[in-house]
């Protein structure tokens, strides 16, 4: 039975299904918000819905020369991080359940998605795409530094909680990390390292349309493409969701009130993710990674040294 | 209509292949992207990489430096995918009929069947493409 209950937690809900029900509902929030800030109408509510089918009605060009193993092992890879992580959030937040060390794992699988583009655009055999790989291979260079520290401060403040369980529990009971001033530093911090996990603009150097069209993703075409459209979707859902859960104190404990008011900070983070997108340019990516490294990391730097003075003299509000 | 068809026809990325025009089908096709017009109403977004796509809008008259890559695009480009005449010079090579630097008008060059629509114009208006796409 127990094997059937995590089957269920990892297709349906709160896994695979249910993910990419809400993952196509928030990127099409995205397009549109994004074609309303530049006065367009925006596509309607099925759109991404369409992509997906008409993309797994096409064929796969697998380009002469190419690793077909890496080129088609990719896409997977990064979608079973995306799944795993989404789980592992959506499990903790609604069934309360977790393992001891999750937010590690979380951490780890964060990164898969990434590390699948670098795997597919380094397979394709195209120039445009290695050069896309490598400044991929260079932002997760530039952002892990400070999503990692910052994701220290709900730690430190809990009293060294590892469990995404742990630390929704706490926050139950004590408020939410980011009602602290080192909470809401680390989660600046981190709304800006989740612009780059997603390659939004203005860390979007990976794709970059306009320069390397399509960046990694250039040789990609048909099922394969899909399965890149529906991780990115995937993470629209299970970043957000993790920061919700880790910094912005979830849904407030399991009534409806509280589940709304987490749909709301959820959506929150989503709609200003995409109204940075669209108020910025494309950094070039040596910029990226010295503001990262830069400004961004001494941020969280401070965050971490408040919230550890903060919680060693037993202030609250640090 | 089966769903791949319907997904096809519901989500249609475009890729711009210009072959020899006089760049003013060109313009007129960036025009549908502009608020304007918004062609993602209808689900089309420019796509940057042919392997993306699932319409080459052809503009011009494809002469002999041109047929060659447009020929090249479409072997490239993931099927199915539709080819968009776009213009007198993508339809029937429009003014420049005859020209010493001409080869064929596209549908000659490409396997038959494959040019799906063919909008007529010089340039056409950009309604007038939003048509052909739907
Ligand atoms: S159809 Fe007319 S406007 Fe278009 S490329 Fe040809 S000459 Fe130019």
């Amino acid at each position: 039975m127990k094997i059937l209950t995590d089957l269920w937690a990892f297709l349906i809900f709160p896994g695979f299904v249910f993910m990419a029900v809400l993952g196509m509902l928030v990127s099409w929030i995205d397009r549109k918000v994004t074609a309303r800030v530049q006065y367009r109408v925006g596509p309607p509510l099925l759109q991404p819905l369409w992509d997906l089918l008409k993309l797994l009605g096409k064929e796969t060009v697998v380009p002469r020369g190419a690793s077909r193993l890496a080129f088609f092992g990719a896409p997977l890879i990064g979608l079973a991080g995306a799944v795993f992580v989404g789980t592992m959030v959506g499990v903790a937040m609604f069934f309360g359940e977790g393992f001891y060390g999750d937010l590690i794992v979380a951490i780890y699988m964060l990164v898969l998605p990434s590390l699948a583009i670098i795997m597919g655009g380094i397979a394709s055999k195209n120039p445009l795409a290695s050069v896309g790989a490598s400044r991929e291979m260079k932002l997760i260079v530039g952002y892990e530094l400070p999503f990692i520290l910052a994701l220290l401060v709900p730690v430190i403040q809990s009293g060294g909680q590892l469990r995404l369980t742990g630390l929704l529990e706490h926050q139950y009971a004590n408020g939410s990390f980011a009602a602290s001033i080192s909470g809401v530093i680390a989660l600046v911090v981190v709304i800006l390292c989740m612009q780059a996990k997603m390659g939004l603009v203005p860390f979007d150097q990976a794709e970059a349309e306009t320069e390397l069209t399509g960046g990694a993703l250039i040789e990609y075409s048909g099922p394969a493409l899909a399965i890149y459209k529906l991780t990115k979707m995937l993470m629209f859902y299970a970043v957000p969701m993790f920061v919700v859960a880790v910094l912005w104190g979830g849904f407030g404990g399991l009534t409806a009130w509280g589940i709304a008011l987490g749909v709301v900070k959820y959506l929150v983070l989503v709609v200003l993710m995409t109204l940075i997108r669209n108020t910025n340019p494309r950094l070039r990516i040596e910029h990226a990674v010295k503001f990262f490294w830069g400004v961004v990391s001494v941020l969280a730097v401070c965050s971490v040294v408040l919230a550890a003075i903060g919680t060693y003299l037993g202030i609250e509000w640090m | 209509m089966g769903v791949t068809v319907k997904a096809l026809m519901k989500s249609p990325w475009v890729f711009h292949v210009s072959a020899g025009g006089c760049n003013g089908c060109d313009i007129e096709v960036l025009d549908c992207l502009t608020p304007r017009f918004d062609i993602e109403r209808f689900g089309a977004v420019l796509v940057g990489s042919v392997r993306h796509a699932d319409a080459l809008l052809v503009t011009g008259a494809m002469n002999r430096k041109s047929a060659y890559r447009l020929k090249e695009l479409y072997r490239q480009a993931a099927k199915p995918c539709l080819v968009i005449a776009i213009g007198a010079c993508a339809c029937g090579q429009g003014i420049f009929r005859g020209s010493y630097a001409m080869v064929q008008p596209l549908d000659e060059l490409l396997p038959p069947g494959v040019v799906t629509a063919y909008i007529p114009g010089c340039p056409p208006k950009p309604e007038a493409m939003i048509a052909g796409l739907g």
